[in-house]
Parts: C-alpha cells; sequence; structure tokens
C-alpha cells in the first residue's frame, strides 16, 4: 500500500492525496454523524445540538462550541487539547452560532486510526458532521496536510512515515466559496518563501 | 453563483449563493425610474437560507424548493431548503409532542427535544379554570402547539386555539407507543394526501399522532398492531416506495 503510493505520488510530482471516503449519519444517537477516512487514517465524529448547555458556559448571544477529540487509545492529552482548540476556531468561523443563542453544539471526534494526517482529516470529519446534522454553515471547509521534504519538496497528505521525515508539516484548513485560509498550524520549520501552500 | 430559479429542485451546500430574478447582474446603482416596474412580489426567505448581499445564502444541504405565492410577479414566492434532521428547534405554530418533566408551580415544563425545555401553563387546556386544574402529571405526553419560540426567550405552549377550544390538543391517553423519527420523515408524513398514511390506513385502523418535534404517537387494537404500525414507520425512513409497498403487502394478507 504504502510502496503504491509512493509510486503515484512520483508520478504526480508529490501533488496527490490519498484515497478518501465518507459515511454520514451511521451512528444514531448523535444529531449529526460521520466518518472520514483518508487512506489508512481514519476519524469518527458525532454532533449534538443545539442543545441544552451544561454548566455556566451559556453564551447570550451565539452557541457554544465544544469540540472533544478522543485518541485511539488512552486519555486526551495536551496534543488533542491543542488540535480541539484548532478544531473549535475553524468550526466557530463557519457555524452560524448567533442563530442558536443560549445552546451548545458539541463535536466528538473519535480518531478510529492514524496512519499520517490526522488533524486534516479531523476536520474533514468535523465538516461532514456539521453537514449531516443540519447546523446552519455559512460555508462547507475542509483540511489539507502537507508535508516538506528534506529538499524542499511539498508531498500532500502525508503518511505517518513521511511525516516522521519530513522538516516540516502544515495543516491548513480551507473555505468553499473564495476558498480562503480558515486555520493554519506548522509543525517544524519552513521559510516564509517555501509556503507556497497558500492558495492563491 | 447560480440562479436561484435554476436550482430549484437541485442539491444546495452549504457557502452556495443563489441570484435572485429581482436582481439583474447588471449594475445595481442604476435607479430604476418611472412606475413601470413590475410590482416585486413579497420573496419569503425559508429555513436553510439567509439574505446576503447577492441574493440568497445557502446555510444548510438539502434540496431547494419553491412556492408561487399568489400574484405571479417573478421575484415572488418562498425558497426554502428541504434538508434531513434530527434535532428539532421550536417554530412558533408548529403542534408538538411533548413529554412532561416538572410541575413547577401554575406551568409546567415539557421536554420537546429542543434546546430548552418548554413552558406550558395549566390554563392553556379547554375548560381550565383557576379552580378546574387539569390532571397533568410528570411523564404524561402532550399534544400542542407553540405559542411563543423566539431563539432568545423560553418556548412557551397552549393546549388550546385562539377561541379556546382543545381543537385536538391536550394530554395524550396512558396507552399508545411513542417513537422518534427524523424530522424530514415527519414532514413527508404531514404533507397532504401522504402516501404512507394512506397505505398505513389500508391495513387497519389506528390512532397516530405526529409532532413537528419528530416524535409519533401510535394506538392501535391491540399492541401486535400498534407494533407493526411503529416498525413499519419506523423503517419508512430508509424504505423506497416500492419497498414500502412490499412490506405492506406482507402485512395487509392477514
Amino acid at each position: 500500500m504504502a510502496g503504491e503510493k509512493e509510486k503515484v505520488v512520483a508520478a504526480a510530482g508529490g501533488c496527490c492525496l490519498r484515497p478518501f471516503s465518507c459515511e454520514q449519519g451511521l451512528l444514531s444517537r448523535p444529531d449529526g454523524s460521520a466518518a472520514f477516512l483518508q487512506g489508512d487514517t481514519s476519524v469518527l465524529a458525532g454532533l449534538y445540538g443545539p442543545a441544552e448547555v451544561k454548566g455556566s458556559k451559556e453564551l447570550p448571544d451565539r452557541a457554544v462550541l465544544e469540540v472533544l477529540l478522543r485518541p485511539k487509545v488512552g486519555l486526551p492529552g495536551v496534543i488533542e487539547r491543542s488540535r480541539e482548540q484548532l478544531l473549535r476556531q475553524t468550526c466557530e468561523a463557519v457555524v452560524l452560532g448567533v442563530l442558536h443563542p443560549r445552546t451548545a453544539i458539541t463535536l466528538v471526534l473519535q480518531v478510529l486510526s492514524d496512519a499520517g494526517s490526522l488533524l486534516s482529516c479531523c476536520i474533514n470529519a468535523a465538516c461532514m458532521g456539521l453537514l449531516d446534522a443540519g447546523l446552519p454553515l455559512s460555508s462547507l471547509f475542509c483540511g489539507v496536510t502537507c508535508a516538506l521534504d528534506p529538499n524542499g519538496a511539498i508531498i500532500l497528505d502525508p503518511t505517518t512515515r513521511q511525516e516522521q521525515e519530513a522538516r516540516a508539516i502544515l495543516t491548513f484548513a480551507i473555505d468553499s466559496p473564495e476558498r480562503k485560509v480558515l486555520m493554519t498550524t506548522t509543525k517544524g520549520s519552513c521559510s516564509v518563501e517555501e509556503g507556497p501552500c497558500f492558495p492563491p | 453563483m447560480a440562479a436561484a430559479e435554476a436550482c430549484v429542485g437541485q442539491v444546495v451546500l452549504p457557502g452556495d449563493v443563489l441570484l435572485l430574478p429581482a436582481h439583474p447582474d447588471e449594475d445595481g446603482e442604476r435607479l430604476r425610474l418611472g412606475g413601470g416596474a413590475a410590482p416585486r412580489g413579497r420573496l419569503l426567505c425559508g429555513p436553510g437560507l439567509r439574505r446576503c448581499a447577492a441574493g440568497l445564502l445557502v446555510t444548510k444541504c438539502g434540496l431547494l424548493r419553491h412556492r408561487q405565492t399568489g400574484g405571479g410577479a417573478a421575484a415572488g414566492g418562498a425558497y426554502w431548503v428541504d434538508s434531513q434532521q434530527k434535532r428539532y428547534v421550536p417554530v412558533k405554530g408548529d403542534h408538538v409532542i411533548g413529554v412532561v418533566t416538572a410541575k413547577a408551580g401554575d406551568v409546567f415544563k415539557l421536554d420537546v427535544g429542543g434546546s430548552e425545555q418548554a413552558s406550558l401553563s395549566y390554563l392553556a387546556f379547554e375548560g381550565a379554570t383557576k379552580r378546574n386544574r387539569p390532571n397533568v402529571q410528570v411523564g404524561d405526553l402532550i399534544y400542542g402547539q407553540f405559542l411563543v419560540a423566539n431563539k432568545d426567550m423560553e418556548p412557551e405552549m397552549v393546549c388550546i386555539d385562539s377561541s379556546g377550544r382543545s381543537n385536538g390538543m391536550g394530554i395524550i391517553g396512558q396507552d399508545g407507543f411513542l417513537i422518534k423519527v427524523s424530522l424530514g420523515l415527519i414532514r413527508k408524513l404531514l404533507a397532504p394526501k401522504s402516501e404512507i398514511i394512506q397505505e398505513l390506513s389500508q391495513l387497519y385502523p389506528f390512532e397516530l399522532v405526529l409532532g413537528m418535534n419528530g416524535r409519533i404517537w401510535v394506538k392501535a387494537k391491540t399492541v401486535q398492531q400498534t407494533l407493526i404500525i411503529v416498525n413499519i414507520l419506523e423503517a419508512c425512513e430508509y424504505m423506497t416506495a416500492e419497498q414500502r409497498k412490499q412490506a405492506l403487502a406482507k402485512f395487509s394478507g392477514n
């Protein structure tokens, strides 16, 4: 599988996504659910809302958005918390929370398997979950991860091995109508000139 | 961007902008003089759509629907997005089934499946007075209508219409069976001359209460018959018309 992908990627000049697929509405209890697969990475999203607010988090002018990222094993740690924050900010930019004030929207993301580009898979699963729940959105969004290998070439949708070898890993969230960047995060180091990943 | 009229009946996604015929692409700066302009019909923006500078912004995914309201002016009518959803958001005038969760002084608290519990005054029943209180217990099912449903306020329900008659609303009896389905299926069942209801009614007589919040209460002569109806209704969510007819043919045999 990995060898095959490398061959395909080499043919496409490094710009190739692994095959992806999505299933919506597969869980019966949440208001919206989606499973997103990118190669061997898969994330399951469950969405509840607009529901009653627990505790004193209630906001008088908009909905409270809560994102919970559950790792495959064990309890969520610092990395999960930081990704939750990024996902929450991305979703808040798109969800029209003002239409449902004093309510809570809870997004639970369960990692089923991590084979690289986990954050972009989470972003995609979140978008599909929001869509399935029928929440008011100003636009759709997608996530994509790029890795810069030591030679400076860009690899889209890297696998775990490619991520380990990479000099820098950049993740972007892009919205649908104007293809604007909603969120970006970097791991590793790269120069400003090396950031041509920004869409025109 | 596409013209709203061209997209009717097609799938639209959040972020799509629908152009309205009332705003042609030419520059909007120019003022139209004279009363020659056609009287523009009132445009109604239904669920899943918002007004924006360019026209209508889609906020939900689903099929775009349109209904002409009177007149015949090009820009008039109502546009909305027919989407499949599970969570109910209270809407004024909707008939729903609520479960009594608390009795707090002179109001009952009802769970209607929304983000907040709805309140129902004990005086909002037919024939209720200060002395003659309705017999409502915690856990009872109530079929009522939203009098106040506002995103900023607690929703308020009543079991009487504007003339003080119950009009079918009130406490639902002790027996029967309550199920929860998606809001899309409820709308399909409540449509005038719904095929599903007509086909089911040929099986055997039964009572049915449909709440816009996705709740269905069913009662037939026996528990077995009730459960059959319930199972068919639940399965309708995923069955095609053809599959449904086959399933119903099985039951109508015996």
